[in-house]
């Protein structure tokens, strides 16, 4: 009896989260005949024919291919910048190292919000507005990443490194052979919400980029809903094709994900 | 000597040069910028606290500062809740819990647009949850069309968004509760509900006191939902701006006033400053607990 009441109560918040995604599902493959405003979940004549369809409104496929570079690019910096950052504050010993602290640190508490307009003028003053790059720059090389690598690497023991020393090996060799190798987990957990928070990103996008065909998907699909809001089917194509690359990677890599925000991954 | 006097700083120069290039100088730039009169196009003369004397003159700000308070205020005591409901239900491993695990989390991954497009269509003045609505008898609700409305079909995202995010964090410490306390007040005869008021809540304080904390900091904060569920105009009229709606529309494009939208960011930033160090206050008064 206990048990069927926890089934009950986990079955109606499982139908509160999942039913949205579904029911968007469902707008997307009913066909031009059937109406959409009818509350019906499973269509009677489903096609994927919106998919290609909100091809020819806006370039959906040239979205995404900006979204997935400018979520590619993001993750190797991060992963390969933020590991050196991190090595050096966990592992070397050296003058400033404070200081090098502070400077990370202190990056973390400013919100990005607040520095939206200021961060526009500079790139503006370096020339990269309505460019990918421009797009990337500013979370190229996260400080909270920097952060969580750094507390990864201190957590290593000493000894192995200090035999690594008396064999002759420089700083470079031991960070790629021994210290990056042990902190795999993290530097998963780096990765994935990289990719993650460059796919999702919206409002930086949204004030640095000008033309459509250097848009991301993100600001694509706001275009599209202000544009042909009177189509849901394609609307509702274009938010699928938008989130199904991250529900596919985190129902493969969930216990990355579960473990990222453990470790505070995400600034919430 | 294991390494040069430099190769700390080789290997420190990308990570630094970022932070300090796009944060940090940008964040000095912002203040300096306050309190000018710049724009778009550059220059701009020094003038004091005349852009603050501006903002407190100016009924935008207002509306914006109080929607961004309001929004804080009731985001919080859900997202402290709810997900805390959640992960006691959730907690318990049981046959294809999982599954409902995973379920639970997905909104956390799919990004602010769209879920702001999925709620813009159930919303919609004909779409699922109207239709709902009127299949009970009741008339159409205009969620995205009137603009308290508007606020409270946000703040609805916003808690939805962040259920599975905050049952994880809470999941993590319901595993760090002693068993014993329960076992002694189940001995003691506690129900259930006696026992999460008892002994899950007393425990779990300090992971409120923190859910609290990041909630609170991201509903001052919101922008893409309202953003996206009033179509990028802020409801009808602006009323249902927020701060950093107003900073976004007033300080872009060519007739960006850039000195002004700094005042503003600067607000915003001393504001999300002043509830970080209450919730650092707040976390020491509970370690001497």
């Amino acid at each position: 009896m206990k048990l069927a009441l926890r089934y009950a109560g986990l079955l109606a918040i499982l139908a509160i989260s999942i039913g949205p995604f579904l029911w968007q599902f469902a707008t997307s493959i009913k066909g031009p005949n059937e109406d959409v405003f009818v509350p019906d979940f499973i269509p009677d004549d489903p096609t994927f024919g919106n998919y290609a369809a909100v091809a020819d409104v806006v370039p959906v496929w040239s979205f995404a291919l900006n979204s997935l570079a400018v979520a590619s690019v993001n993750v190797l910096t991060n992963c390969v910048g933020a590991a050196m950052a991190g090595y050096a504050l966990a592992r070397l010993r050296f003058r400033g190292r404070r200081f090098a602290a502070v400077i990370f640190a202190g990056s973390i508490l400013v919100p990005f919000e607040a520095i939206l307009i200021s961060l526009f003028l500079v790139m503006r003053g370096l020339g990269l507005t309505n460019t990918l790059t421009g797009v990337v720059l500013p979370g190229s090389i996260a400080a909270l990443n920097v952060l969580l690598l750094r507390n990864a690497f201190l957590a290593l023991p000493a000894e192995v490194e200090e035999a690594a020393i008396i064999d002759g090996a420089n700083a470079w060799q031991r960070f790629t052979r021994l210290a990056l190798p042990s902190v795999k987990g993290t530097l998963v957990v780096v990765a994935l919400f990289s990719f993650m928070f460059s796919w999702d990103d919206f409002l930086w996008p949204l004030v640095v980029l000008s033309d459509q065909e250097k848009y991301t998907l993100t600001i694509g699909l706001a275009y599209l809903q202000g544009t042909f809001v009177q189509n849901q089917r394609l609307v509702a194509a274009g938010t699928i094709i938008a989130v199904l690359p991250l529900i596919l990677l985190f129902l493969l890599l969930q216990k990355h994900f579960f473990r990222g925000v453990g470790e505070g991954a995400i600034k919430g | 000597m294991t390494h040069r006097p430099y190769t700390p700083w080789l290997f420190l120069l990308p990570g630094l040069a970022v932070c300090l290039m796009f944060t940090i100088f940008p964040f000095l730039n912002m203040i300096v910028l306050a309190f000018t009169d710049a724009s778009a196009l550059g220059g701009g003369q020094f003038t004091g606290a005349d852009n603050f004397v501006r903002m407190a003159q100016d009924p935008k700000f207002w509306v914006a500062a109080r929607n961004s308070l309001l929004y804080m205020v009731c985001v919080v005591p859900p997202l402290v809740l709810l997900p805390l409901l959640i992960a006691v239900l959730a907690q318990k491993i049981v046959p294809g819990i999982g599954i409902f695990r995973t379920a639970f989390f997905t909104p956390v991954i799919a990004s602010a647009v769209v879920v702001g497009l999925i709620w813009t269509w159930l919303l919609d003045s004909r779409g699922l949850v109207n239709s709902v609505v009127e299949a009970l008898g009741g008339t159409r609700i205009p969620f995205l069309t009137d603009s308290t409305l508007l606020l409270i079909s946000s703040m609805v995202v916003t808690v939805w968004r962040g259920l599975g995010y905050y049952m994880v964090i809470y999941l993590a410490a319901l595993a760090n509760v002693p068993k014993d306390l329960h076992e002694a007040a189940m001995v003691d005869g506690a129900g259930p509900v006696r026992r999460f008021w008892s002994v899950t809540v007393p425990a779990l304080r300090p992971t409120m006191v923190l859910i609290a904390a990041l909630s609170a900091v991201n509903g001052f904060r919101v922008f893409s939902e309202i953003y996206l569920l009033s179509g990028g105009t802020g409801g009808p009229g602006g009323a249902s701006t927020t701060m950093v709606m107003l900073i976004q529309s007033v300080g872009r494009g060519l007739t960006g006033e850039v000195g002004y939208a700094s005042a503003l960011s600067f607000v915003l930033f001393v504001i999300l400053l002043g509830l970080l160090l209450i919730t650092l206050k707040l976390n020491r008064r509970e370690d001497q607990l």
